[in-house]
């Protein structure tokens, strides 16, 4: 009895600790999502967690002094007296706060400390992003000059054309091979296997150099041919070892009889052993989707800086490079890259994370 | 007889494979060069071209196979598996194994690869100052960022087993995983954020401030410590990953053996350290050597946080900035091997644990 009340308590303490540290890890994208929908000015001028209510300052009164009030002399308020300096940073008195609202014009704010959220929600900064319209920036020196926005839809729709072949190829011909790794003899079949194996870990670091020669005398630099091969390759070694857990796992019987009965072997891959694997090949999908789309440094260096495909990571590396304080672009532009990933994410995660345990933990 | 029909089939049969390989190659090949010149509508291209690669691959196998069916019995049965892994050992060797090999000759020459220098190169990585600087970061990123997303995976797994919201809960954690590492500089730059003067929008300044300290230049000025404000975001993401597979190494812990352990008066953190652990070491062994390598590759985190300025150099940013920057290709190569060193006892670590898994 005493045991089981412990373990209640305990219990408390784990879900405690628990929500603290769920709290930490959701915080910073919270602050992105919020951001994101805040008007420029905004962002800059308060911190993202001051759209909750808060306690703050609030207006309740102005008052005028007279006009030929000096400013170099002590300032006579309601009978009691403040220097300039005082005003300009604001005073408090008896839980009022006075302050200037407008010097030349002599009126001074009396405000009271109390409730407020700044609640001002916008979609312009999504707008400004997706559409690549013009607008005009005020600098510091009164001019103003006109910039224009990204234009990620096009950057979205180079990504989706990457990031969907370079997900489905990989997967077939990994697919293809992990069945004849583990149904079929021939000779070369475990250095292969093994080679496979020990490129799990090879940085791809090592291959871009040489890659990169190649691509520039067979024309496939910036090209969608170019960047498929390139994650294809790189993601092959993983693909092909998680494809061949799962596929050599695979009851002989299941297909042994269609063999006998003169299925060839090409038949019985794409009859039996894929629509077998679905949940393998969703899971592996959904992940070599995910690291396509979240590439940059692939996309870095065998597309450069071709806007025509240009993919959605380099844009926002650009925004944070060249422009690193617009806050308004970069949190709405950051957002919009990660709405496709978090998607499908929530949508799929249970293959997601049953997929992830397939391939890892045997034993 | 057989022997008769085998002959005489072969001939044709190895015209038809020649056929189908030249016929692959001019399709495909002519409609990369129809993209290439072309010009239509970004939508129509995209769908056009998704529609290309996903077919594209399909055909191949499908004519491939298609020729060896033509072979007679025994020799298709020696045929297939190449046809089957072909396609991989051809992408991976081309992409994959001769050029690491070309980068390791490269790694010998000058920058502009017209003259051997020998170990040249390797003597002046680590003589330069800021190659050891890369060096140094690296081991730090891979020993506190391995280090604590390993032990708080495993923390986290632990309590969310425990926990009345278990499923909400690995959500969360392991929702940066599905995160660019562009995005999450951005959501990082955010918090990490200064600016002088009192009212602060980087809300771990705003925190500071909150306790009356000062606030700070988290990712430039406070050198070294900077790096550790980096590789924070590692662990926000990485966390997620360890501790999904902890937690399903962990729920395949027979439930008697904790039962047996309990009734003979263990504490749960008692049974945490004698049973749990050992029984799922081969599963951190695992999770730990895929973070390893992750963390050595490092690369868009520094990239996109700082551009590898304030001592945050990284060996992949270096390796980037001398390759693409300063065009010193010997450079870039050794630093590329540099890193492929690195990876080796853990490639042999991997190999030896997917032995003892029973592979071969």
């Amino acid at each position: 009895m005493a045991a089981k009340s412990r373990r209640r308590g305990s219990k408390t303490v784990v879900n405690i600790v628990l929500g603290i540290i769920c709290l930490i890890w959701l915080i910073p994208t919270l602050g992105l999502f919020i951001s994101s929908f805040r008007p420029a000015a905004d962002i800059l001028q308060s911190g993202w967690w001051k759209v909750f209510p808060h306690q703050g300052w609030q207006t309740k009164d102005t008052l005028t002094l007279p006009k030929e009030t000096d400013l170099r002399e002590p300032i006579q308020v309601d009978g009691r007296t403040f220097s300039d300096e005082q005003l300009k940073a604001g005073v408090v008195v008896d839980g009022q706060r006075l302050q200037w609202e407008n010097r030349r014009a002599r009126t001074l704010n009396v405000q009271e400390r109390g409730w407020e959220a700044l609640p001002n929600f916008t979609l312009d900064n999504y707008r400004n992003v997706l559409s690549g319209k013009e607008y005009k920036l005020k600098q510091a020196d009164g001019s103003e000059t006109i910039q224009k926005g990204t234009g990620l839809s096009q950057a979205f729709l180079n990504t989706l054309t990457i990031a969907v072949p370079a997900t489905v190829i990989p997967v077939l011909i990994a697919s293809f091979a992990a069945y004849a790794f583990a149904w079929l003899r021939f000779p070369g079949r475990k250095t292969l296997f093994v080679a496979i194996i020990a490129l799990l870990v090879i940085p791809l670091q090592v291959a871009l150099i040489p890659v990169l020669k190649d691509y520039t005398a067979l024309g496939l630099n910036g090209s969608y041919l170019g960047i498929w091969l390139a994650h294809t390759a790189f993601g092959l070694p993983l693909v092909t070892y998680f494809m061949y857990n799962f596929i050599s796992q695979l009851p002989r019987d299941l297909f042994e009889s269609a063999f006998i009965d003169g299925a060839s072997h090409f038949t019985i891959f794409s009859r039996l052993i894929l629509p077998l694997s679905v949940p393998a090949l969703a899971s592996i999908g959904i992940f070599q989707f995910l690291w396509v789309w979240n590439d940059y440094l692939v996309s870095l260096i065998f597309i450069g800086n071709q806007p025509s495909v240009q993919v959605i990571s380099m844009k926002i590396a650009d925004l944070v490079g060249s422009r690193g304080s617009d806050w308004h672009l970069l949190t709405s532009a950051a957002f919009i890259s990660m709405l496709m990933p978090l998607t499908i994410f929530f949508l799929l995660q249970k293959y997601f994370v049953r997929g992830l345990m397939g391939g890892s933990v045997k034993g | 007889m057989r022997e008769v029909i085998k002959s005489k089939i072969s001939i044709g049969a190895v015209l038809l494979s020649l056929a189908v390989l030249v016929v692959n190659t001019a399709v495909h090949g002519a409609i990369f060069i129809f993209f290439r010149n072309t010009a239509l509508n970004p939508l129509i291209t995209a769908v056009l071209a998704v529609l290309w690669g996903v077919l594209g691959v399909y055909f191949l196998y499908y004519t491939l196979n298609w020729a060896a069916e033509k072979y007679p019995d025994h020799l298709r049965g020696k045929i297939l598996p190449y046809i089957f892994i072909g396609p991989a050992a051809i992408l991976l060797g081309w992409l994959l194994i001769i050029p690491a090999l070309r980068t390791f000759y490269l790694s010998f020459f000058n920058a502009s690869s017209d003259r051997f220098i020998g170990f040249g190169n390797y003597a002046a990585i680590f003589s330069d100052r800021l190659l050891g600087v890369a060096l140094r970061n690296n081991l730090l990123w891979v020993f506190i960022g391995t280090l604590a997303c390993v032990s708080l995976g495993l923390l986290i797994a632990i309590l969310a087993d425990r926990s009345s919201y278990e499923r909400i809960a690995k959500a969360i954690i392991f929702m940066p995983m599905a995160i660019s590492f562009v995005a999450a500089g951005v959501i990082w730059k955010f918090i990490y954020y200064y600016q002088p003067g009192d009212e602060q929008i980087g809300l771990l300044n705003a925190i500071v401030m909150f306790f009356g300290g000062e606030p700070q230049a988290w990712t430039s000025m406070l050198q070294p410590w900077n790096n550790l404000f980096l590789i924070v975001i590692l662990i926000w993401m990485q966390t997620g990953f360890a501790m999904v597979i902890f937690s399903a190494a962990i729920k395949g812990v027979p439930d008697d053996i904790l039962e047996a352990a309990r009734v003979d008066g263990a504490g749960e953190i008692r049974i945490f350290g004698r049973i749990i652990i050992p029984y799922i070491s081969a599963t951190i062994l695992t999770v730990t050597t895929t973070i390893i390598v992750f963390t050595l590759k490092i690369f868009d985190v520094v990239m996109v946080m700082t551009g590898g300025q304030y001592d945050t150099e990284v060996v992949a940013t270096q390796f980037y900035r001398q390759f693409f920057m300063y065009r010193n290709f010997g450079y870039g190569s050794t630093l590329a091997i540099v890193l492929l060193i690195a990876i080796i006892p853990v490639i042999i670590i991997n190999l030896r644990q997917f032995r003892r898994q029973g592979g071969w």
